[in-house]
């Protein structure tokens, strides 16, 4: 696919380049996870005397969150046919439910990370521990700046309506959204499934 | 500015390269005499099969590399622009052959030394021991900041940037580190190199075949005085090495807990100091301090 | 309440040291005389505008050239001081340096050479030559290329900051090695500001092979298909593709790094379950990769030029094509090479070593290719050609020393020792730095305007041939004499010392080298009238970028053309020209917020190393701010008309065929370095005389 120098197909040569872009972006958000999973899984034995993931984990708790933040990308599906129809309510609505839903997800993770912490398990207690909480807490970090993607996003939808470049906006947040989702699924079965293997 | 047309005269200009590449060859000749070139002068049984195979992989590259050099400047010579003679076939398409050949050449030869690179890396694998009748030594080698402590288990010695070996023995050093970043063991001519890691025991294998005294040092930067980590190797008969180990166990200097926390005290330069009755379990004290939190890190092979 | 407001800053992180006194004084001078400068000519507005700003490739490959340039200066000091210090400390005698001092020095050198020379050489040959190759007006996206530019800039600013603030860089080795790079063994902030420079400049490095990626895949003119490609976009396809993959990695490793420093995690320290051995193994993941990603572009620059100068096509572009790939593959399989010696058994040593002799295939291919090349062709003794030839020879010993060190119980003897140090630096000098300055050389026309001086240029060839050939030869003989690198004081009974001090030598000869390239970039300007390219096309080029005006206008092509076949403008001047037509052309507007981003970043950088809490919010909100009004700013075009192309077509003929007929066709040749100096002191001495520098 090459640009020719014709008006409408500029358009759609912009968005496909931009659309491709992203791909390639997130493989290299992906790369950087595999090194944390790499790193986890090295070092996710090294307890330094400490608990283990079988002793801290809660496995109703990380089902809970996936469940949440599955559902959360099914609304953010919705959200973005509903924005491919030109429905800008409905994109509103939709989103606004994946935004809650994010929250809903963040705040578990956080209530988890704040347990821990509590009991004195912290991320500088042992090598397991800092690379538990790195990874799951970069998983977090970008769920966080997806939210506020999500907010920012739906700011300028209210403001501007749904043009095409709206549109091609919200199909990277929700490609961005699904990853998210993805990694996550990964992160429950790494950590906390395999915790219990 | 001058009229003078400026001609690069290529004649010239081989000759040159040519006369000076030969002088930068026999300027490096004539600097070397005298010296000691360690991996050219073995002195242990490892350094000398490492110094065959690395003879051999040259020779094997250089079978290539001459030819193919030569073809390179050749072609740039002959097919000079001034040069008439020479055919000019802008438009010329290889066949088959020629592609398979272009490949061919290099895997051959990458095929050849990757066959004897194999067997001769399990071969001279650090960690293997070194066959022989004569009975193993084992030293036990911590690399502090920034010297090298010597512990011989069997004799209840210790020495400090020192260690003496008898020749025809297999030597068996444990390589660890105290409160050190990683550091390098390495005796040029008596072999390899091998990592020194906190928490990791690490097993080198090296045997001297000629006495004398061979230089040692840390190959692996290490802090601000990784240049004076060096330590003196001396090579010596097996009488001769017996009766210095009786003369360092009659030694007043005594490696003790006390002493061992002055080494962990950061220095540099240290001269060579020679200790008796080292505490026994030293070593493993060393190690036990790093292993407590790795899951199962305590050996290599 | 002072921790709060500025961290770890005190009056102690002022200059006090002499190295720190002369390069904080240095740089402060050159800030003024060049805003001084600026000032009297009243060009801020225009370079703001004309080129801060700008999103032109064009522009910003030329800003990477100048960036890279004062960084080869700076990282080529720290080559002279390793030179001498090595020369003279033996014996009793210390050197002038201490120990760590010599170890910041070298750990600069790496980082500086790798990252911002290298790095900056490539991405702005890239930058200027790629989209011209593929017959496209601009890189994909033009912000995430200002943005890629100024993150750069801030790495390098950041990696020089400690002279300023600091007093101490990083002494672990170029890569911060674990644990030494660790708070226990580093407690400085050397470290902290290495890794946030690395960091900062890697960021740029992904956003800019995203972009190249992008550009090369969806934006080669129609009737370009990959197997058309010119060979230098492939080589930077195949560079850029392993940057993205690999450059995530060090992105993640830093950061680890960094935790380890900062939030007492444990990663790679010593205690509580920490990996040493993890850092290596992630730190070369990344840093294998990295020195192929430095050294495709230069193969593809080398098969151009070979190509042109031979008059004749690259014998079969498959081969070459299938071999960089080859080379890109197997990069990422080697990385346990760079350490052998930590003691993984047999097998796993034994799988990387085959894995790295097998890279020798493809490379070795390229060099066949190149030489069928050159048979039956007609061979011109450019410049550019020289650095080839000169790239062969060293290459191909670098090649073998490096397949040596693939064998194991070779590397065993020769891990770290100057042997080693000699290889890579011929790889990277011979290899990597020979084809930026072929490259360079080859388009100096097109971006300049002018030719550059060929007799000069010559000199310079071989003062950097002679000079490394003096340099490093000593170092392999010093590496197979059992000699180790990075030590800043050796005995006197080791007999290295006469190989020191003709490395020095050398270097001082490599110095003259890099001075006459200065000298022959400032004579062409001197001679630009007799030197000046009109046709665009001074070698008889074979791809489009020859095509264009040089330099080309803002827009590339007034017309994208069409491609019907490899080395497509050969094809084009065989089957004639085709016919102008004008059309609307869409351009990027400038744009500030990659230098507003860049700024962010560079002070979130220096709030992390500092400890300054407000500072590193307020910078991460700057980031996010910044990004959120660009990426909602849908106003980021204009458009060129189809009569404003034809105005602008018009004046720039107008405009050659002005230079043209002034044109210097006399017989007088290329100025000689004699020449040079003559019309120097000449220039300087009508100066004083007319009193002139009295306007200044």
């Amino acid at each position: 696919m090459v640009a020719a120098n014709k008006e409408m197909s500029h358009e759609a040569a912009a968005n496909d380049r931009v659309m491709f872009g992203f791909w390639v972006y997130l493989m290299t958000d992906l790369l950087m996870f595999t090194v944390l999973f790499a790193v986890y899984a090295v070092l996710h034995g090294n307890t330094a005397g400490g608990p283990s993931g079988r002793e801290l984990f809660s496995l109703p708790l990380a089902l809970t969150e996936t469940l949440i933040l599955l559902t959360s990308s099914l609304t953010c599906g919705i959200g973005m046919i509903a924005a491919r129809r030109g429905s800008k309510k409905q994109v509103l609505v939709w989103f606004s439910i994946t935004f809650v839903l994010g929250l809903a997800f963040f705040g578990l993770e956080m209530k988890e990370f704040a347990e821990f912490i509590h009991e004195g398990h912290t991320l500088q207690s042992s090598a397991f521990l800092s690379s538990f909480f790195t990874l799951v807490g970069t998983h977090g970090l970008h769920i966080i700046s997806g939210l506020l993607w999500i907010v920012i996003t739906l700011a300028f939808v209210l403001k501007r309506g749904l043009n095409p470049h709206m549109i091609r906006k919200l199909g990277l947040l929700s490609l961005y959204w699904h990853f998210l989702d993805i990694v996550w699924i990964f992160i429950f079965t790494v950590v906390y499934l395999m915790a219990f293997v | 500015m001058t009229k003078r047309r400026y001609k690069f005269s290529q004649g010239r200009t081989i000759g040159l390269t040519l006369l000076g590449l030969v002088s930068l060859g026999l300027l490096t000749s004539v600097m070397l005499r005298g010296n000691d070139v360690a991996l050219f002068m073995p002195k242990g049984s490892i350094a000398r099969e490492q110094h065959s195979l690395m003879m051999f992989a040259v020779a094997l590259m250089l079978v290539v590399a001459i030819p193919t050099l030569i073809i390179f400047y050749f072609f740039a010579w002959r097919y000079r622009e001034s040069n008439n003679k020479a055919t000019y076939e802008p438009n010329v398409s290889h066949g088959k052959f020629f592609v398979l050949s272009l490949w061919l050449i290099p895997s051959v030869i990458v095929l050849t030394l990757a066959h004897t690179m194999w067997p001769a890396t399990h071969k001279l694998d650090p960690h293997r021991s070194i066959a022989s009748d004569a009975k193993p030594l084992t030293i036990q080698v911590v690399a502090l900041r920034w010297k090298w402590l010597f512990i011989y288990p069997e004799q209840s010695i210790a020495t400090v940037n020192f260690v003496q070996v008898p020749i025809g023995t297999p030597i068996q050093f444990e390589l660890t580190a105290d409160e050190t970043p990683m550091s390098s063991f390495w005796i040029p001519q008596l072999g390899g190199q091998l990592y020194a890691m906190t928490g990791h025991a690490n097993r080198l294998n090296l045997m001297a075949d000629t006495q004398g005294d061979y230089t040692g040092r840390s190959a692996e930067i290490n802090g601000a005085g990784f240049a004076g980590m060096k330590f003196i190797a001396r090579a010596s008969s097996k009488e001769d090495f017996d009766l210095w180990v009786q003369k360092v166990q009659l030694s007043s200097n005594v490696l003790n807990t006390g002493e061992y926390e002055k080494l962990l005290k950061p220095s540099e330069n240290n001269p060579a100091n020679l200790y008796s009755v080292a505490q026994p379990d030293l070593y493993d004290t060393v190690l036990m301090k790093y292993s407590g939190s790795h899951r199962n890190h305590t050996e290599h092979e | 309440m002072k921790e709060l407001l500025i961290g770890k800053l005190g009056w102690e992180s002022l200059p006090h040291e002499w190295f720190t006194i002369g390069a904080a004084v240095t740089f402060i001078a050159m800030g003024l005389v060049v805003a001084l400068v600026i000032t009297r000519l009243k060009r801020w507005k225009w370079l703001w505008k004309e080129w801060l700003t700008s999103v032109d490739p064009k522009k910003i490959g030329i800003m990477y050239f100048i960036v890279a340039g004062l960084m080869l200066l700076r990282g080529g000091l720290d080559a002279i001081m390793i030179w001498v210090q090595q020369a003279l400390s033996t014996g009793s005698s210390q050197g002038f340096l201490t120990a760590d001092h010599f170890q910041q020095i070298f750990t600069a050198h790496g980082n500086i050479m790798v990252f911002f020379v290298a790095m900056g050489f490539v991405s702005g040959l890239i930058n200027y030559i790629v989209p011209l190759q593929i017959g496209a007006r601009d890189l994909a996206s033009p912000f995430l290329n200002t943005l890629g530019f100024w993150l750069y800039v801030a790495g390098v600013i950041m990696v020089n900051m400690f002279f300023l603030l600091g007093g101490e860089y990083a002494a672990t080795g170029w890569l911060g090695v674990a644990p030494l790079s660790g708070r226990e063994f580093s407690p400085g902030v050397g470290v902290d500001y290495m890794i946030w420079s690395l960091q900062i400049s890697g960021i740029g490095t992904t956003l800019g092979a995203i972009n190249f990626i992008m550009t090369i895949l969806r934006m080669r003119a129609p009737g370009m298909t990959l197997k058309k490609m010119p060979l230098f976009t492939w080589g930077s396809l195949c560079s850029m593709i392993m940057a993205v993959t690999v450059f995530p990695l060090l992105t993640a490793t830093l950061f680890l790094l960094f935790f380890d420093r900062y939030f007492g995690t444990h990663f790679f320290t010593t205690t509580a379950g920490g990996d040493p051995m993890m850092y290596t193994n992630l730190i070369w993941m990344w840093g294998h990769p990295e020195v192929y990603i430095l050294m495709l572009p230069s193969f593809g620059i080398f098969s151009e030029v070979v190509s042109t100068f031979s008059r004749k096509r690259i014998a079969s572009y498959t081969s070459n094509v299938v071999g960089m790939i080859g080379v890109s593959l197997f990069a990422l399989s080697v990385w346990l090479h760079h350490f052998f010696t930590m003691g993984a058994g047999a097998n796993v040593n034994a799988f990387f070593g085959l894995m790295t002799m097998v890279i020798a295939i493809p490379t070795t291919v390229l060099v066949f290719t190149w030489i069928a090349t050159m048979y039956r062709g007609r061979i011109r003794f450019t410049t550019p050609m020289l650095w080839f030839l000169g790239f062969v020879g060293l290459f191909s010993v670098g090649g073998m020393t490096g397949v040596l060190l693939a064998v194991p119980p070779a590397d065993f003897q020769l891990h770290n020792s100057l042997f080693l140090v000699a290889h890579f630096h011929t790889m990277v000098i011979g290899g990597v730095l020979f084809g930026i300055f072929a490259g360079i050389a080859y388009w100096f026309p097109k971006i300049a305007g002018i030719r550059l001086n060929e007799r000069i240029g010559k000199y310079a060839f071989w003062c950097w041939l002679i000079g490394f050939l003096m340099a490093f030869t000593p170092l392999y003989v010093l590496g197979i004499m059992g000699a180790t690198r990075r030590l800043n004081h050796y005995d006197a009974s080791t007999g290295w010392r006469p190989f020191f001090i003709m490395a020095l030598v050398g270097g001082i000869i490599i110095m003259v080298g890099v001075a006459l390239q200065f000298v022959q970039i400032i004579a062409s300007f001197i001679q630009r009238r007799q030197l000046i390219d009109v046709t665009g096309d001074p070698w008889d080029g074979p791809s489009l970028e020859w095509s264009t005006a040089s330099p080309p206008p803002s827009y590339n092509f007034t017309v994208i053309p069409q491609v019907a076949s490899r080395d497509a403008y050969w094809e084009m001047k065989q089957q004639g020209l085709p016919e102008h037509t004008f059309e609307d052309i869409h351009m990027p507007k400038n744009t500030a917020s990659g230098i507003y981003i860049s700024v962010f970043a560079f002070l979130a950088g220096f709030g992390f190393v500092w400890n300054i809490v407000w500072l590193i919010i307020a910078s991460i909100l700057g980031i996010i701010i910044c990004v959120i009004a660009r990426t909602f700013n849908e106003e980021t075009e204009y458009t060129l008309t189809a009569e404003e192309v034809e105005k602008l077509e018009s004046a720039r003929i107008k405009r050659a065929l002005a230079a043209h007929a002034s044109k210097d066709e006399g017989s007088a040749g290329d100025m000689g370095l004699l020449e040079f100096v003559q019309v120097v002191i000449k220039w300087a001495l009508d100066v004083v005389k007319s009193k002139r520098w009295r306007s200044w």
